[in-house]
C-alpha cells in the first residue's frame, strides 16, 4: 500500500492486514514505555485545511508513538489563509521531506488529488476529505466491532473479518463520511449494513449502495437482530435555520432517530453502542445510553491510535516500491 | 555439505543438553523466562521450558515462557517490503529482574539479536539476558555471541539454513540448502 485514501479500493485482505497490525499496536500501548523506535527518521506532516483536535491528536500521538516526527499544518493562520493553492503547499510539504501527509479538507477528493497530483514523493493518508471518506475511522470502528463482537469461539480475531454481523448507522448519512468509509468497509468485511436517517438526510444515487434503508430506529430494531449501533453526530447547522433544516424539530429527530435507553434495551445481550464523536448528548444519543455498559464510545478513541500506528507503520515502514 | 545436517532425534539432544547448561549455568530454574523470537524461536523456547520443568519440579513450563516480536525494532525496515508484526507475549510476572533467556532458531548476523536486545530494554530490566540458539551458522556483523549453541553449522554467505519445527513446519528438521551460484 502506499496511500490510504478511502476504504472503498480497500481489499478484505488488505483491511484485515490492518486491523491484525493494529491489534500488536494495541497490545504494545498497554506497556510501561509505549514508544517504539520504528518510524525514526521519518516525518510525517498533519495538514489540516478543517477543524479537528480529535483526529489531529490521534495521528500525531500514533506518529510519535512510533518516533516519526510530527509537523502540524493547519490552514488557519497558514499560507492557506492568504489563498495559497493546494498545489503549492504540497510542493512545499514535498521540499521539507515529508515522508507521510495527513490531510483533513473540506473538498471531497483533495486526497485523491493530493496523492496523484505528481506534487509529492510521499504517503497520502486520507483523514477526512468532504463528505467523501475517513477510512481511518471506519477502520477504527471496525477494529471496535471485531474486537467485541467476532471472538465468541475465543481463538482470538487475527484474521478475522466482520461476517454475519448486522450493524445500523443511524444519522445523517448524507453529510457524513464517516457512513459512506463504514458502509464500504463493513460491506468489504462480510457485515450487512443499515441505513437508518430521515428521507432529507439519504443522498440521491444511492440505488446501488450494499444497503438496507429505515427511515426510524425503531423500524430498523423491528427487521433483524442488530449487533452494533453507531450514531451519527447532527451538527446544529442543520437543525435550524427555516427552511434550510433538514428535519422540522430537534425533538422530534430525537423521538425518531435517538437512542434511549428503551432503544437500548432492545438490541441483543452482546449488541454494543458506537458514536464517532463529538456527541450531543440528548439529542442523538441520551446520557444513559452514552455511558452504559454497551457504550464502547471512549474505548473507540484508543483504538483510533492503534489503528492510526498500524496504518502509518504498513504505508512507511518497508522498502520504498516494494508491495 | 548439503542435505539435512540435523535429524528430530539430533534437535531433540541438543534441546535436552541447552536445558541442562541452562540450568548449570544460573544454578537452577528460580529466575528464569524465556523469550522466543518468532516464528520459530516460540517452539523452541516452549520446548526447552518443558525439558527445565521436567528437571526443575517447581518450574511451571507455560508461565515462563513467552515470544518476543522484533520487527519494529529492526534495522532493515526500509530495505525489505513491509513485513507483518508478530505477537509479543510476556510471562505474567515480566522479566524485571529475571535471567531472560532469548531463543531463536538460526544465529547469523547477530542484527535480529540486537533488535532483540533493543525490544527487551523497552520491555523491563532483566537481571541478565542469555542466547540460546539452535544453529550458529557464522558471519557475526555485530559483536554479539550465543550463550548456549546446538550446533555449529560452518556455511559460506550463499548457502541457507533452514530450520523445520514439528509445530511449525510438520517435521523436525536442520536442512542446509544452495550454496551452488
Amino acid at each position: 500500500m502506499k496511500h490510504l485514501l478511502g476504504t472503498q479500493d480497500l481489499s478484505r485482505d488488505e483491511a484485515v492486514l490492518i486491523l491484525d497490525t493494529a491489534s500488536q499496536m494495541a497490545a504494545t500501548q498497554e506497556r510501561e514505555i509505549r514508544k517504539l523506535p520504528t518510524l525514526r527518521g521519518k516525518t510525517v506532516v498533519n495538514l489540516f485545511f478543517e477543524d479537528s483536535t480529535r483526529t489531529r491528536i490521534s495521528f500525531e500521538a500514533a506518529a510519535k508513538r512510533l518516533s516519526a516526527d510530527v509537523i502540524n499544518f493547519s490552514a488557519k493562520g497558514s499560507s492557506v489563509s492568504k489563498g495559497e493553492s493546494l498545489k503549492d503547499t504540497a510542493l512545499t510539504l514535498q521540499a521539507m521531506g515529508a515522508d507521510a501527509v495527513v490531510i483533513r479538507h473540506w473538498a471531497s477528493g483533495a486526497a485523491y488529488q493530493l496523492a496523484h497530483g505528481g506534487w509529492l514523493h510521499g504517503s497520502v493518508l486520507n483523514a477526512g476529505d468532504g463528505t467523501h471518506e475517513h477510512p481511518t475511522q471506519a477502520l477504527l470502528d471496525a477494529f471496535t466491532m471485531r474486537k467485541h463482537l467476532a471472538d465468541s469461539d475465543g481463538g482470538g480475531t487475527d484474521g478475522k473479518g466482520l461476517d454475519g454481523l448486522r450493524v445500523a448507522i443511524v444519522g445523517d448519512v448524507l453529510h457524513s463520511r464517516v457512513a459512506r468509509s463504514n458502509m464500504h468497509l463493513l460491506t468489504t468485511l462480510g457485515a450487512s449494513v443499515a441505513l437508518v436517517a430521515p428521507p432529507t438526510l439519504l443522498p440521491v444515487g444511492m440505488d446501488d449502495w450494499p444497503v438496507e434503508v429505515f427511515h426510524g430506529l425503531d423500524a430498523a430494531l423491528d427487521a433483524q437482530p442488530v449487533d452494533a449501533v453507531m450514531m451519527l453526530r447532527v451538527q446544529r447547522e442543520r437543525m435550524t435555520g427555516g427552511g434550510a433544516s433538514f428535519f422540522p424539530s430537534p425533538a422530534e429527530y430525537t423521538r425518531m432517530f435517538g437512542l434511549d435507553i428503551q432503544r437500548m434495551a432492545r438490541l441483543p445481550d452482546h449488541g454494543i453502542v458506537m458514536h464517532p464523536g463529538p456527541m450531543n448528548r440528548g439529542l442523538e444519543i441520551s446520557a444513559e445510553a452514552a455511558d452504559s455498559a454497551r457504550s464502547v464510545i471512549v474505548e473507540q478513541v484508543a483504538n483510533g491510535v492503534a489503528v492510526r500506528m498500524a496504518a502509518l507503520y504498513l504505508l512507511l515502514a518497508g522498502r520504498e516500491g516494494a508491495s | 555439505m548439503t542435505g539435512t545436517i540435523l535429524g528430530a532425534r539430533d534437535i531433540d539432544r541438543a534441546l535436552t543438553r541447552i536445558a541442562h547448561e541452562i540450568l548449570e549455568r544460573n544454578g537452577g530454574a528460580a529466575t528464569i523466562v524465556l523469550l522466543g523470537i518468532p516464528t520459530r524461536g516460540l517452539p523452541l523456547a516452549e520446548r526447552l521450558a518443558a525439558k527445565i520443568a521436567t528437571v526443575e519440579q517447581d518450574f511451571d513450563a507455560h508461565a515462563r515462557c513467552g515470544a518476543l516480536d522484533i520487527t519494529m525494532y529492526r534495522d532493515d525496515l526500509y530495505r525489505q517490503p513491509t513485513r507483518p508484526i508478530g505477537p509479543t507475549t510476556l510471562p505474567p510476572q515480566g522479566i524485571d529482574d529475571a535471567v531472560v533467556i532469548l531463543v531463536d532458531d538460526v544465529f547469523h548476523t547477530g542484527r535480529t539479536i540486537r533488535a532483540a536486545l533493543d525490544a527487551i530494554k523497552d520491555l523491563g530490566r532483566p537481571q541478565s539476558v542469555q542466547l540460546a540458539v539452535l544453529v550458529d551458522r557464522g558471519h557475526r556483523e555485530l559483536p554479539i555471541r550465543a550463550d548456549f549453541v546446538g550446533k555449529n553449522i560452518p556455511t559460506s554467505r550463499a548457502e541457507r539454513v533452514e530450520v523445520h519445527l514439528s509445530q511449525v513446519d510438520g517435521e523436525d528438521a536442520v536442512i542446509l540448502a544452495g550454496g551452488e551460484r
